[in-house]
């Protein structure tokens, strides 16, 4: 049921990285360090701003992907990555979109396992590529029957 | 303090969180956008066959990353990938821990974990760090 939307791509959005969202996620996540916070702090580091835990791109927008209608619940976050060109700055605007990388299904615990890999892409201002991260999302059978009717 | 120094085989000094709170979860739902009810409310959690509430795996995955947080003068976290291997309630003892697995020029491989008190790891993850200046 995934395999026609396989490459299928959303339409870019764009995000600006907001100092008090950092703020707010690092503290979420236990990490209110002051090179998430402290502009003093990033200047005496020689960093040219602040940057963003590397996780905070789970914040973005990416936009939707046509005719991707995932159930709300039932849904099993199985793996993540991200992978950087370099750190993510406080202030930037970067062009978010996500992609369905491939779909996969195989037998375990829960019957026949579907796993879907969506690839979400951030790029800079210029068009050059600054994060990838990838989702792996695991549907049980049931909630893919769910889903069908 | 630098990574710059460390060795195959060496460990990143361990944290240990506080237990694991609704409080945690609830506000970090707020600031990741991630409302799923699984993660802040016991009855939605037992109506989607859980024994109640569960962390969200970016939750714990988040913290793993404050193991490297110190050192992000002299590089960045290149690659982060895990695999949510357990999961994790109210009230849990998790420790984070980091070891270097592989070292290659400014390249370093960390294995990280993040592990539950009974010693059952929740994640299982990779960190590649990149040193500035190589």
């Amino acid at each position: 049921m995934f395999e026609e939307l396989i490459g299928k791509r959303s339409n870019p959005v764009r995000n600006t990285i907001e100092r008090g969202a950092v703020r707010k996620f690092a503290e979420a996540i236990g990490d209110p360090h002051p090179v998430f916070t402290d502009p003093a702090f990033a200047d005496e580091k020689g960093l040219k701003a602040n940057i963003a835990p590397p996780t905070f791109p789970v914040t973005f927008d990416y936009g939707k992907i046509e005719g991707l209608d995932l159930p709300k619940a039932g849904l099993i976050h199985g793996e993540q990555s991200f992978e950087y060109k370099r750190p993510l700055y406080v202030g930037e605007a970067l062009r978010c979109y996500r992609e369905i990388e491939k779909y996969q299904e195989r037998k375990g615990k829960l019957g026949q396992m579907g796993f879907l890999f969506i690839k979400s892409t951030a790029e800079d201002r210029n068009g050059e590529l600054v994060m990838t991260a990838t989702q792996t999302i695991i549907l049980s059978e049931t909630v893919r029957k769910g889903m069908k009717g | 303090m630098s990574l710059r120094v460390k060795k195959p085989g060496d460990r990143l000094e361990s944290i240990t969180l506080p237990p694991v709170s609704r409080l945690d979860l609830i506000k970090y739902a707020g600031a990741s956008g991630d409302f799923n009810p699984i993660h802040t409310i016991d009855e939605a959690a037992e109506k989607a066959g859980l024994p109640g509430m569960i962390a969200h795996g970016m939750w714990t995955m988040g913290n793993l990353g404050k193991l490297f947080t110190p050192y992000v003068g002299e590089g960045f976290i290149e690659k982060f990938s895990v695999r949510f291997a357990g999961m994790v309630f109210p009230g849990d003892h998790l420790t984070l821990s980091a070891t270097l697995k592989e070292a290659q020029g400014a390249q370093q491989t960390y294995e990280a974990v993040a592990a539950n008190q009974d010693g059952a790891k929740v994640i299982k993850g990779e960190i590649v760090w990149r040193l500035y200046g190589e």
